[in-house]
């Protein structure tokens, strides 16, 4: 395990940000969306736990940090759900184009 | 010194009675709203004859010389620790004897009008219209403050604004009250500069304080005001001028006249009360208020002298020729005042020289009640014939014998005949004229001759002339209520004359001696009796004098039948100089630079916000992208370039 430096760990972590970016730029799902925005939130868990290990190991913030943050994740997900369901019924569609009446 | 307290509530009586009836008058009290107003009235006159009897009867006389009391006194706006607004109330001889006047008057006014407004759709409006400027004036000659003297004096303009639109659905009259309300607002903005004046150089708003102090001629504040000048002439005199000017707005007095004739718009006992008796005569009021500073400046005194001389004269000219028998009413008050205004020109402030005053007083006091008469029998002889016009009118003597002979009572105390009240007022007037002044004792005599004629003409085209011919209503002379007013003012014409008057009114507050001089009496009413015997001769029968006489006055008779065109100059200046002169060139100014400056600034935002407002896409992914984009150039911007 202490064979892996801690950037290989941050390339990762950056790398999985801006995939979870790319999607949240390019895809017009919103399924998708919300999945890519788990991958970003997931990224910066990553951080923090690397951050923790390798920085401080003797103190447990980071892995709180973490764990907060799946929480949140998960009642995001809840709400980014309910909305995407009341576009849906709304809509008659979850792509995003579609709802672009907000507009000047 | 013993309390007049109580005196607040003569006023306050009419106010509480203007809010009861504007408020819930229209809805809960149509019918008794009359009897309301009058009710309270009365009860105000009742507390003013009280107020009289005990200050010129009882207390008010220390030394032989009556005292300026402050009954009420209260500090409405402190704005330093030595300036301040008082509120408060003044009982010396003149406001006692105004507080009688007007409320008298307005209380007869009151009882004809509730059988002369009888059925009028707005008859609780009315009267609470009345009670207001009953209030207002009553407010008026109580105030002790400059500033309240003021603040009341806007308040009856707006009364007798309201007043003279009464009949809103009539275009004449609603240009009438507007017509009225900016000639005294444009003349008041004279009388807000005076007192501005004057209380700058004397250092207060006070009434008293203010004679006081420019009154002595050691003072500071007084050699302050007569050494400072500006365009030629102190401050004392420009002060006192344009206080002057505002009280010739509201008395009518050339050339801020044009407005009176037209007020006639009004309800007739409207005119009674406030275009004849009461509200006219507030200008010579506050000359006489401030009479003791006028005193001290000789030509301030000469332009009062002046102009009332010359506004007596000219009304009285025009009275001659005019066919609208309020119109002749409107003209001869404006003349009446017209000798009020000068009797107090020619005066002095002490002794036997403050006979003026006296006789300004005197004869503001018997004007009303004569005057009040004569229009409220006019409104009975209109109600009667449905018309202003003289040519409608005549031989109405038989059926409205009560009128008749209330007119001609009214008619005899106008012109100045003997034992009536006129003839001592004036009298009195044309006495100190004498003595000071020949030239305006000429005019003062000559007005008086044409006093006495068109006063006659007036009476001998309505109850005698031609036979009545013309279709009458059935209803007479009108109800009880119409009737009594004119029977107790009547008798008031004929027994005013009789009081005292210069034991109880007089410039310096000590009684005056007077003499009736029989010598002296003889001109003026011998001229006068020529005058209405010339007016008999021309009117009493129809016939062929009165025109020949016309067209032998050319145009001369022709000019007094137009007013001598002022009217028509006033229109001239406003129209032809005025609007496009200076009228246009600031509405160009408004409209392009000022509302152009406006207008600007919103085209520029809207039109910054049109170009960027292609940024709200309504898509969800630019504005994450924005976000982002945000976020990275901060973190450059922290980063690498923030040093």
């Amino acid at each position: 395990m202490s064979g892996v430096p801690l950037t290989h760990i941050l390339y990762l972590s950056t790398a999985l940000f801006f995939i979870g970016m790319y999607g949240l730029f390019t895809r017009r799902n919103m399924i998708t969306m919300l999945m890519s925005i788990e991958l970003m939130l997931n990224s910066v868990n990553i951080n923090f736990v690397a951050f923790n290990k390798y920085l401080y190991p003797e103190k447990l913030d980071g892995i709180f940090f973490t764990l907060f943050i799946i929480t949140i994740a998960a009642a995001e997900a809840a709400v980014a759900i309910a909305i995407i369901i009341n576009l849906y019924r709304s809509h008659n569609s979850i792509d995003v184009e579609d709802a672009a009446e907000m507009k000047f | 010194m013993s309390n007049y307290s109580y005196i607040v509530w003569i006023p306050l009586l009419p106010l509480i009675t203007f809010l009861v009836l504007g408020i819930f008058g229209r809805k809960h009290f149509k019918t008794v709203a009359g009897f309301i107003g009058t009710a309270s009235l009365l009860a105000s006159t009742i507390l003013s004859f009280i107020a009289a009897k005990q200050y010129f009867f009882v207390d008010g006389k220390v030394n032989g010389i009556f005292q300026k009391i402050i009954a009420f006194k209260y500090t409405w706006l402190q704005f330093s620790p030595n300036v301040s607004i008082d509120m408060g109330i003044i009982v010396d001889p003149i406001s006692v004897m105004m507080l009688v006047v007007v409320t008298f008057v307005s209380l007869m006014v009151h009882v004809f009008s509730l059988g002369y407004m009888k059925g009028e759709e707005r008859f609780a409006t009315y009267y609470a219209f009345l009670s207001l400027f009953t209030f207002s004036m009553l407010g008026l000659v109580l105030s002790s403050n400059l500033f309240q003297v003021y603040m009341f004096w806007e308040l009856v303009g707006v009364s007798s604004f309201l007043l003279i639109g009464y009949y809103f659905d009539k275009p004449s009259a609603v240009a009438a009250s507007k017509k009225a309300f900016i000639v005294t607002r444009f003349a008041d903005l004279g009388f807000l500069i005076g007192i501005l004046i004057l209380a700058f150089y004397s250092g207060t708003l006070d009434i008293g304080t203010l004679i006081e102090r420019l009154t002595s001629a050691q003072s500071t504040q007084f050699t302050g005001i007569a050494t400072a000048s500006f365009l030629g002439a102190s401050m004392l005199t420009w002060g006192l001028t344009l206080v002057f000017i505002g009280g010739a707005g509201k008395s009518a007095m050339f050339p801020l006249h044009i407005w009176l004739p037209d007020a006639m718009e009004g309800p007739t006992p409207v005119s009674a009360l406030i275009h004849a008796a009461t509200m006219v005569v507030a200008g010579v009021y506050l000359v006489a208020r401030l009479f003791p500073v006028f005193s001290m400046d000789v030509t301030a005194l000469q332009i009062v002298t002046y102009v009332g001389a010359f506004s007596a004269l000219l009304a009285a000219v025009i009275a001659c020729t005019q066919t609208d028998i309020k119109r002749v009413l409107a003209y001869s008050t404006m003349s009446q005042i017209g000798y009020m205004m000068f009797a107090l020109g020619v005066s002095k402030q002490t002794g036997e020289e403050g006979l003026g005053y006296m006789a300004s007083m005197f004869h503001l006091f018997t004007h009303a009640f004569f005057k009040s008469l004569l229009f409220l029998g006019a409104g009975a002889v209109i109600h009667m014939v449905h018309s202003n016009e003289m040519k409608d009118m005549g031989g109405l003597r038989k059926l409205m014998p009560i009128t008749h002979i209330a007119f001609l009572i009214a008619c005899l105390a106008i012109a100045g005949i003997p034992p009536f009240a006129g003839f001592f007022s004036k009298e009195e007037i044309l006495l100190a004229a004498f003595h000071s002044n020949k030239l305006i004792y000429g005019v003062a005599l000559f007005t008086a001759a044409l006093t006495a004629f068109y006063m006659f003409r007036l009476y001998f085209s309505i109850f005698w002339s031609k036979e009545a011919t013309h279709h009458h209503d059935s209803h007479g002379e009108g109800t009880l209520s119409m009737k009594l007013p004119l029977i107790i003012l009547a008798i008031c014409a004929v027994g005013v004359g009789f009081v005292p008057f210069s034991n109880f009114i007089t410039a310096d507050g000590a009684a005056l001696e007077t003499h009736t001089d029989l010598l002296f009496s003889a001109a003026p009413v011998g001229l006068t009796i020529i005058a209405i015997l010339i007016a008999m001769s021309f009117y009493k029968t129809e016939n062929e004098k009165p025109a020949k006489f016309a067209a032998a006055m050319g145009g001369l008779y022709k000019a007094a039948s137009r007013k001598f065109y002022m009217d028509e100059l006033y229109l001239f200046i406003t129209k032809k100089i005025i609007f496009p002169l200076i009228g246009q060139p600031i509405a160009w100014i408004d409209k392009n630079i000022v509302d152009g400056l406006m207008n600007g600034l919103a085209s520029v935002t809207a039109k910054i916000s049109s170009l960027i407002k292609g940024l709200q896409s309504g898509k969800v992914q630019n504005y994450a992208l924005f976000f982002f984009g945000g976020v990275a150039a901060l973190a450059v911007l922290f980063i690498y370039l923030w040093k």
